[in-house]
């Protein structure tokens, strides 16, 4: 703030001093707390990083396999299984959030633009308040709804018994897919990212706009041309804050991707996307109880590392993205 | 500058383009905001028909004597009992965890908008608590169990035989309120900058001092903002069920540990209507769907309040103008 030259003359007086200092010290715990998160869920799951080496991200075996042998192994130390082999959980993440992000950004562009520039006011009064709805929506409710309504509409109507048939000896097809999380995460992230849209372009200077119009330009061509590339900070801030939601997203995921570690394989063709699988976080959660054996909690911290890794990254994406609006004066 | 320039009114806003037909634009331009009005209305459509869905399904599940019954183990709709304890430990948990996320937010806030010295230890604040907005909540509740399974923190829950449990009220509201505060922290802090700085300035020249500036003016202005900001995170409180699944226990019912009153039970596990909801679902470990719609539509009508009194405080704030 500006106006700290003019207060800053002299020592401070005693009780701001002291509110200061106050709030400085709560604001480092906090910041100590965020880094012992890091801290502890690494040095928690380093043992399973440790005995895997790099093949911890690799392909190999069944991971279901791998799971309960982790477990069962369990308690005895010096039996101990640590070999585990991530990759199929990694892929379906990386097919999930991928086919849910692409899928939200075209959308969520367009509803964004729609919004900011061309809806009627009366919709635009009823498109705010439903945006926010269902950005509250909790994600256990959309996993519901996503197990009692579209797995069976799914399966039952979008699957062929041929393609059942084709995939039959290697994986069974009921519905549980990679389709039905793709869309239901796509609903929940594109909320996000069409609050963050629609600030972006609300932020575009208006002059800018009206000079492409006085040339002649038709509002859209003009929207599309100017606004949306001067929001194009915001574009990457939104999708980065979608993408570490669906990353981290856990409950849902676990409810409607078939939980079964497999990696739906693109060369089945187009049944691929009706195939199981189990994305991160969801593997978390889905073994939650088997933290009290000592080797599973090690590999499903791990497994938290990598996420708090993923994040960590987005969130640093989503910083250096930020970079050149601040230069332009567009955010604070 | 003179002062009749300085006082002229500012230009009229630019007046949108009503009513402007599209019919000169190219045939893409025109498919393109067809798309775009298609996707507007269908994000609508989702929206009411997820609304209805669960509207129906709830008035046909939901028995007044749900809210006053307690879960039980079994294998029928009847046998299952209500959902009594969850809706209480939702109410809970949410009040512990505001309880936490308000003023430790606010006090965030109001360091990087007012202090934020060194700039070093603000721009890691700034980022840290945007790390923490882009933190699943898997990872809260995975860091939570080793925290609360610290001995030194052993008295915030179950402890049997020296091995600390560390699942516990205590444990779910402290993880969920660090869900809440980045929500907290980012609104107070917009509202914060909106007032402009000859408002502190004036209270400066009247010899208040920075805090009681802040105390009497700047927080008393932003008021709507920290509703607005409490009311976006407690909804993320309410939702979350990765924590509550792993940090509270995830008992059918409330499980207390200890004998001192209250304190026993907040040391005790539970569960919330979401854990219900995941508990009850087909996919879950008690498989009863009409008991999972009926814990949904509760969840979702308190979903709908919260999204009513956002609305209403960001409408507050609107109302507000300084510089008439």
């Amino acid at each position: 703030v500006e106006d700290d030259v003019l207060i800053d003359e002299g020592p401070p007086a005693g009780p701001d001093r002291r509110a200061e200092l106050t709030l400085g010290a709560l604001v480092c715990v906090v910041v100590g707390l965020v880094l012992a998160m890091f801290v502890f869920v690494l040095h928690e799951g380093w043992p399973s990083f440790a005995h895997n080496g790099w093949h911890w991200f690799g392909a190999g075996g069944n991971v279901d396999d791998q799971i309960n042998a982790i477990y069962t192994a369990g308690n005895n130390a010096a039996r101990a299984v640590y070999t585990f082999h991530a990759w199929p959980l990694i892929w379906s993440t990386i097919v999930i959030v991928g086919g849910a992000v692409v899928i939200a950004f075209v959308c969520s562009l367009f509803v964004a633009v729609f919004i900011a520039e061309f809806a009627p006011a009366w919709l635009r009064a009823v498109l705010h308040p439903v945006v926010r709805l269902l950005a509250m929506v909790p994600s256990v409710v959309y996993g519901l709804l996503g197990v009692v309504v579209l797995v069976p509409f799914i399966n039952n109507d979008l699957i062929s018994e041929q393609s059942k048939a084709s995939v039959t000896p290697i994986i069974t097809l009921d519905g549980y897919s990679v389709l039905a999380a793709v869309v239901i995460l796509a609903v929940m992230i594109a909320p996000l990212m069409i609050a963050i849209f629609v600030n972006g372009l609300r932020s575009v200077p208006r002059g800018w706009l009206e000079g492409s119009l006085a040339l002649g330009i038709n509002p859209w061509r003009t929207v599309w041309k100017v606004g949306v590339r001067t929001a194009k900070p915001a574009l990457i801030a939104g999708t980065v804050i979608a993408t570490a939601r669906g990353v981290g997203e856990a409950v849902m995921l676990s409810m409607v991707s078939g939980s079964v570690g497999f990696a739906p394989n693109p060369a089945d063709g187009f049944v691929f996307i009706y195939e199981p699988s189990r994305p991160l976080a969801a593997t978390i959660i889905d073994n939650i109880d088997q933290l009290t054996s000592p080797p599973m909690r090690h590999t499903l911290y791990a497994l938290g590392a990598v996420l708090l890794f993923s994040a960590a990254m987005l969130s640093f994406a989503g910083w250096a993205a930020k970079q050149p609006l601040l230069r332009y004066g567009l955010v604070s | 500058m003179t002062s009749t320039q300085a006082l002229a009114a500012p230009p009229p806003p630019a007046a949108r383009r009503r009513n402007e037909s599209s019919s000169s634009w190219r045939l893409t331009d025109r498919l393109g905001l067809a798309f775009a009005w298609f996707l507007g209305l269908l994000f609508c459509a989702i929206a009411a028909a997820l609304v209805l869905y669960l509207f129906v399904q709830g008035i046909r599940y939901l028995r007044p004597s749900m809210l006053v019954t307690n879960p039980r183990a079994g294998y029928t709709e009847s046998q299952t009992g209500g959902f009594l304890d969850p809706l209480i430990d939702t109410i809970v948990i949410a009040v512990m965890s505001m309880a936490i996320a308000v003023p430790v937010g606010i006090a965030i806030a109001v360091w990087l908008s007012e202090f934020a010295r060194p700039k070093a230890l603000a721009r890691v604040v700034e980022s840290t608590i945007e790390m923490l907005a882009g933190t699943p909540s898997i990872l809260l509740a995975l860091f939570g169990t080793l925290l609360f399974e610290a001995p030194w923190l052993g008295f915030l829950s179950r402890t049997s035989g020296g091995v600390v449990f560390g699942r516990s009220f205590f444990a779910t509201a402290a993880m969920l309120s660090l869900l809440a505060l980045p929500l907290v922290v980012a609104s107070v802090r917009e509202g914060l900058q909106a007032i402009p700085s000859h408002v502190r300035e004036a209270s400066y020249a009247v010899g208040k001092t920075k805090t009681a500036t802040t105390r009497r003016v700047l927080l008393p202005a932003a008021r709507p903002s920290v509703l607005t900001g409490s009311m976006l995170g407690l909804g993320r409180v309410i939702g979350d069920t990765a924590v509550v699944v792993l940090l509270l226990g995830n008992t059918l019912t409330n499980d207390p540990s200890g004998s001192v009153p209250i304190l026993s039970a907040l040391r005790g596990t539970g569960s919330t209507l979401t854990s219900y909801v995941y508990y009850n679902a087909p996919t879950g470990d008690g498989d009863q769907p009409g008991k999972a719609y009926a814990a949904a539509f509760v969840l979702l009508l308190l979903v709908l309040a919260l999204n009513v009194g956002v609305d209403v405080a960001g409408r507050r704030g609107r109302d507000l103008r300084w510089n008439s």
